[in-house]
């Protein structure tokens, strides 16, 4: 039981992470209707900005509370991430809205290796591992037998408050507006008068933000950063949302918490249940097994409408 | 490329001269390049297997439309095969079997005899090629078969997860059953031996192969040895692509439902298309093996993947020269660029500023943006973009009726 507790409350914060991302997929893909790859590296960047950021901090204001240079770093991370972002939309995906779907695609994986070779080209990144400062005490707290660390659980409010803002955004405001009715029909949503570019722009810029807070709190959670470090969490993310639902918001939110519950519990159950024939180092597979089924077996996701047969 | 042409049914002349002079380069290239150091050809030999790789992927992505990522899971299928079969591996097998089910490793050390126990399976070239093709060809059926409905982005990426999974065993197989050797990979893999002369010459000869009294380097061996299956390869993709087949592959890849209208079974025929790429990944992955005589699940990463479809992009999707073109440009650029760059950059400012690895990595990014957002066809198109026999000669038609 306690291993249960414990292994639902891992998965709550790593599905947390991957709801970050797959916010960003699922935005991307409501209004342009195409699956932004270099995601995850956009996670990527905003974890090694946070880091320079905690290092400069470190260096100028040493004794700053740890949870208040972590709120900087975040804050930091976050304008650059939407550049990045919105710089990629720009240059991979603009010219190609019209072109035939494998074009931005191919474009999209190429835009990957560049950020990632632009990580590992600057001396002050590097190819290496980087160590991610430990700024939380680091005693647990204790949940009835089961552990959880004070990173953990900012981890888990700040993913919270994310989500709030985010549906606050998309649902009350004007821009979130111009994005639903984007997302509906661009040519429409056109007439209306809603510039679509910005309102692609802006959505590009809200995802990337979102992926920066997760990049951060990663390496907090996980205290080593390294340049392809975006790569699966990004997988893995696009995998929620399309277990949710791609192009619902809600669905992602959904599909992120789960698949890092299914992460988590398969990785604690699986030597029992295949009696140690498969071991907690198969966790990377899940995410891709429930990719596949959910596809074959029910391509709309949790709470999607769209079919993923016309992608 | 005027004077550079393979379109048999129109210049047939032109085009046999063509791939008469080009077979004569190819077949010289080994001696000149010999003089100056082995790297050089065992950069072309690493490019050859590269070839045949993005030769593969092209019957998946350029024929059939089908954007597979997954695609270096069968390179690696064909690369463990060899490691399984043709070294000690099979005894480590065999014991690992013995501790954990005695039952089933005793009947096994009966069905093949001690001997298996001691010291491995070690098939022979002739053995290894059919099979990596065929075990590597049922795992392309095996990943196409749930993917048959998907599409465009959910194909990549399901099939990346699927080449992910395959890695994810290759580094875990090690226990308890030890398939793989899980992170350590197979190493002492036995070298081709082809009419019992090995291609890494045999022991003492200092990587010389003698055949008659005539003796080569050790690379220039595997070298004639990769150009034979590649132009295999190039025979058998250009011949599947003028066949029924090949058209019925087209035709899904242009509009899939009329596809089916028209009668093609498109289920088989994607199917076919991931099997049959599949195949040509597990033929070159037997003989990188081979030629390494060491696998680890290091060199199945994503981004050889990514590096594969690169070559195929950059070179001309389902254009047969052009995807040649571009796997010998990005297979031996790289490589070139390690032997010249980091001396050059030593020469001149005394330490490495970029390192030949970032430059690869640029080299593969930049190709895939730049090549989709200026010359989405590639570098060197497919002449017309309907494969049917006689487009061509129709454009000719309409370039008269334009000048007169």
């Amino acid at each position: 039981m306690e291993t249960f507790v414990q292994q639902i409350l891992n998965g709550l914060v790593l599905g947390s992470m991957y709801a970050l991302v797959a916010l960003g997929y699922t935005m991307v893909y409501g209004v342009l209707n195409l699956i932004n790859f270099a995601h995850g590296d956009v996670l990527m960047i905003g974890a090694m900005v946070g880091l320079s950021i905690l290092q400069l901090l470190e260096h100028h204001f040493p004794g700053l509370p740890g949870f208040i240079q972590l709120t900087i770093a975040i804050l930091g991370a976050i304008p650059v991430a939407m550049l990045v972002n919105v710089l990629i939309e720009r240059i991979a995906y603009r010219r190609l809205r019209n072109a035939p779907r494998l074009a931005p695609l191919i474009t999209a994986i190429g835009v990957s290796i560049l950020l990632q070779t632009f990580v590992m080209a600057m001396p002050w990144w590097g190819r290496s591992p980087l160590p991610f400062p430990q700024l939380l005490s680091s005693d647990p707290i204790m949940l009835g037998g089961a552990m959880i660390s004070q990173t953990q659980v900012l981890l888990l409010v700040l993913a919270a408050l994310a989500m709030v803002g985010l549906v606050l955004l998309v649902e009350r405001t004007k821009m979130g507006r111009a994005m639903r009715a984007v997302a509906e029909n661009p040519r429409v949503a056109g007439l209306m008068g809603v510039d679509s570019n910005s309102v692609i722009v802006a959505t590009f810029a809200i995802g990337a933000a979102l992926a920066a807070v997760a990049g951060v709190m990663w390496g907090a959670n996980y205290a080593s950063i390294t340049f392809t470090m975006g790569v699966l969490p990004g997988l893995k993310a696009f995998c929620a949302a399309v277990l949710g639902g791609i192009g619902n918001i809600y669905g992602a939110m959904i599909g992120g918490l789960l698949l890092g519950i299914i992460e988590a519990l398969g990785a604690g159950y699986i030597g029992d249940l295949t009696g140690g024939f498969l071991g907690s180092h198969y966790q990377d597979i899940f995410a891709f097994v429930v990719l596949i089924l959910v596809l074959t077996l029910r391509p709309s996701g949790i709470m999607g409408e769209r079919v993923a047969d016309r992608a | 490329m005027a004077f550079l042409t393979f379109d048999v049914h129109h210049n047939k002349r032109q085009a046999y001269v063509t791939m008469g002079l080009l077979l004569a380069l190819m077949l010289a290239f080994p001696f000149f390049a010999a003089q100056y150091g082995n790297s050089w050809v065992r950069i072309i030999d690493i490019a050859l297997l590269y070839i045949m790789l993005a030769l593969g992927l092209n019957i998946v992505v350029g024929f059939a439309g089908l954007l597979d990522l997954g695609y270096i899971a069968f390179f690696a299928v064909g690369a463990y095969l060899t490691g399984l079969f043709s070294s000690p591996q099979f005894a480590a097998l065999l014991e690992s079997v013995v501790n954990y089910h005695p039952a089933i490793g005793e009947s096994l050390i009966a069905l093949f005899g001690p001997d298996i126990q001691q010291n491995g399976i070690h098939l022979s070239v002739w053995a290894i090629v059919p099979l990596a093709g065929l075990v590597a060809g049922f795992f392309g059926a095996l990943l196409g078969a749930p993917t048959l409905k998907l599409r465009g982005d959910y194909l990549a990426i399901v099939t990346l997860g699927f080449g992910e999974i395959i890695r994810i065993f290759m580094n875990n197989l090690n226990d308890p059953i030890n398939f793989t050797n899980g992170p350590q990979g197979i190493n002492m893999i036995d070298p081709i031996r082809i009419f019992g002369v090995s291609l890494a010459g045999e022991a003492g000869s200092q990587s010389t192969v003698y055949i008659g009294g005539y003796g080569m380097p050790s690379v220039n061996a595997y070298y004639f040895l990769f150009l034979a299956l590649c132009i295999a390869t190039i025979f058998i993709t250009s011949r599947l692509q003028h066949s029924r087949l090949g058209r019925a592959w087209v035709a899904i890849r242009e509009d899939e439902i009329a596809a089916k209208a028209m009668g093609i079974n498109t289920r088989n025929v994607k199917l076919l298309a991931f099997s049959m790429g599949a195949s040509f990944g597990g033929v070159a992955g037997a003989m990188f093996g081979a030629f390494q005589g060491f696998v680890s699940p290091e060199s199945f990463s994503l981004t050889e993947s990514i590096a594969v479809l690169a070559m195929v992009v950059l070179g001309g999707i389902g254009h047969i020269p052009g995807v040649v073109l571009g796997g010998v440009l990005l297979a031996a650029l790289p490589e070139v660029l390690r032997h010249v760059v980091e001396p050059a950059q030593m020469a001149m400012f005394g330490k490495v500023i970029i390192e030949a690895e970032v430059l690869r990595q640029l080299l593969y990014g930049l190709a895939l943006v730049a090549i989709m957002l200026v010359r989405p066809a590639g570098l060197w198109p497919s002449p017309n973009r309907e494969q049917r026999p006689n487009a061509a000669l129709a454009r000719d038609d309409e370039k008269e009726a334009a000048a007169v």
